[in-house]
């Protein structure tokens, strides 16, 4: 087939506009990876642009050698581990029986559901609730109340609905019950759609400052992404001086981006090998939305 | 026995209703799958939206979720008066106007131009690269935001390096909206192409090829091909970008980090505002108000645009 020449000009300028998208991209990630290894001087004179400057570890040995980060870091790690638990056990659930046009009550379930995705309680109601319930400072106020995300519910449901039903049906005549067939038969089927939700559910829990900022009064609590926003940010109001914060105000930039490096490098890590998945997954729920 | 065995099948395959009870109780087990779910729903999703109730009623911080006495329609009027409210209702349509401008029709052609790309290996890579800053956390982003746009940081290295002063950006209301659509864009230009490329992968290729037939060369195919291949779902994220004008879906978090009392008048939206109101100086009432009325107004818009939608297109989210 030959192309015409307006198609092969067409083909170097496209070409180049996705190299320069590509760098564009991965640019501040460099840009922070070589702040980390750079020296306060070379920072603060602004010698640094893609590669470190007066290469060294000593900040990422501070941070590593100071105690309080290890211990928001092993914090993050147990949020995200056990609410990414929570939230896909309660996301295939609430999927799988919606998934099934054959239960009528669905016909009353799936508005109820739909429904909170175009109107929320809204911050303070949520906040309000919380406190009532008593779940400020402890661990459950950060995996509870976000737990199900009704759009990855419904991305579930429509990966559920495609898989074929003859597999469940023949099990079911083989007198398998309706708890075996979910766990041996669509679960296992189902692999593109869990790794999916859980790389974006525990992202989200990796990432989530605002939870424990709202309720968590105890640093001990703290995930690294609230330490994070409270060196980036600096101390604002009287209020967060005298809770404690005054500590975090005017922290080197290399310890700001090397404290930044160490949060994204499991998710970059993990990613790249998730990303098959979710885009399947992404594809698969999409085409029935 | 076996007659009326018979009966109900051959009811099922006529579609007709077998009694609700009888439904019920072949299913419960699925049924059951559903109970702790929908418990979550009316603990954590239903009774928040009836907790706005606090918006029409005086709480004061331990007191019953509900509040404690009626106060009508005082929290609405006096937001309505305040004029901290009305800039941050304006920056709340002028921030997600703009980003919806330059986002919408650059994702779509961002999608268009993968789609192009015909080397696969080097497609994946750059979809790879494009998703990845959707996984990124806010508190990331924003970190380098910050960092990038310091007054020591590469950008104003650059305009040092023209002969210009440096621009303490993050400190200057001008530069709010062009910080927070720029660097919106950088989070989710990849990412937003993935519906559209699902639904490019699912256009017939035989439309293609009738196409060439008729002597379309590869720009009218796509003029001709592709893109009514993904009107629908431009239509569909259309409707839902249009609910989230006045939202604060990824905007709270963003703008919670990004401004400072020095960019209030062009960075301060409703969700922050709310937030600085309810939780940081516990006027409870009166931010659930001032919340409720965005939500409100969300409701409104998704529900609008969903109507034109399908009156227009024949396409709609419900």
């Amino acid at each position: 087939m030959k192309e015409s020449r307006g198609y092969k000009i067409f083909k170097v300028f496209n070409t180049i506009l996705m190299i320069i998208v590509v760098l564009l991209t991965l640019y501040p990630f460099l840009y922070l990876v070589a702040q980390s290894f750079s020296s306060e001087a070379a920072i603060y004179s602004g010698k640094v642009t893609f590669f470190p400057v007066d290469f060294n570890i000593d900040t990422y040995k501070s941070i590593i050698r100071q105690g309080d980060f290890i211990g928001y870091y092993k914090n993050t790690i147990l949020y995200a581990i056990s609410g990414t638990i929570i939230s896909l056990f309660g996301t295939a659930i609430l999927a799988y029986p919606l998934s099934k046009p054959y239960l009528r009550l669905n016909k009353f379930f799936t508005p109820f559901v739909i429904f909170t995705m175009y109107f929320g309680g809204g911050l303070i109601p949520n906040f309000v609730l919380v406190n009532a319930l008593g779940l400020r400072n402890t661990i459950w106020a950060m995996l509870i109340p976000g737990a199900i995300s009704t759009y990855f519910v419904l991305l579930m449901k429509a990966f559920f609905a495609n898989l074929p039903q003859e597999l469940e049906e023949a099990a079911a005549i083989d007198g398998m019950g309706t708890f075996g067939i979910f766990t041996k038969i669509v679960l296992p089927l189902s692999k593109p759609i869990m790794s999916t939700m859980v790389l974006f559910y525990a992202s989200g829990l990796w990432g989530n400052w605002f939870t424990p900022f709202i309720y968590f009064d105890k640093k001990e609590l703290w995930p690294v992404a609230l330490y994070l926003r409270q060196i980036i940010y600096g101390a604002q109001s009287t209020n967060e001086l005298s809770a404690g914060f005054e500590e975090t105000a005017g922290i080197a930039a290399s310890v700001k981006s090397a404290s930044m490096v160490l949060m994204a490098l499991p998710i970059i890590c993990v990613y790249p090998f998730i990303q098959k998945y979710f885009v399947q997954g992404m594809m698969l729920g999409s085409v029935k939305g | 026995m076996k007659g009326s065995k018979k009966k109900e099948q051959v009811q099922l395959l006529q579609g007709a209703k077998t009694p609700i009870m009888v439904h019920i109780k072949r299913y419960w087990k699925l049924y059951a799958f559903l109970i702790i779910p929908v418990v979550y729903y009316i603990l954590f999703k239903y009774l928040p939206m009836a907790g706005n109730i606090i918006a029409f009623r005086k709480y004061r911080a331990g007191s019953n979720i509900f509040g404690d006495e009626w106060s009508g329609l005082k929290y609405f009027r006096q937001f309505m008066r305040d004029n901290t409210f009305w800039n941050a209702f304006r920056n709340t349509l002028t921030i997600n106007f703009t980003y919806l401008l330059f986002r919408f029709p650059m994702t779509i052609i961002f999608a268009l131009l993968l789609n192009e790309v015909k080397n696969v290996h080097w497609k994946k890579f750059v979809q790879t690269v494009s998703y990845l800053p959707h996984f990124i956390s806010v508190v990331i982003v924003c970190g380098m935001v910050k960092e990038l746009l310091s007054v020591n940081g590469p950008i104003n290295g650059l305009i040092k390096s023209l002969g210009h002063e440096a621009i303490p950006f993050i400190q200057l209301p001008e530069w709010f909206l062009t910080i927070f659509v720029t660097s919106g864009i950088w989070q989710a230009l990849g990412w937003g192409t993935i519906l559209y490329l699902a639904a490019m992968s699912g256009i017939n290729v035989e439309l293609y090829d009738a196409a060439k037939v008729d002597g379309a060369n590869r720009f009218r195919q796509v003029w001709h091909v592709t893109i009514p291949g993904i009107l629908p779902t431009i239509t569909t994220i259309m409707i839902l970008d249009i609910g989230s004008i006045m939202g604060s879906g990824g905007v709270f978090e963003k703008i919670m980090m990004l401004y400072n009392p020095m960019t209030y008048e062009t960075a301060d939206v409703i969700s922050t505002y709310v937030y600085r109101m309810g939780v940081g100086s516990g006027n409870y009432s009166y931010a659930t108000a001032v919340g409720l009325f965005e939500g409100v107004i969300g409701l409104i818009l998704v529900t609008s645009a969903n109507i034109i939608s399908r009156k227009l297109t024949k396409q709609s989210l419900w």
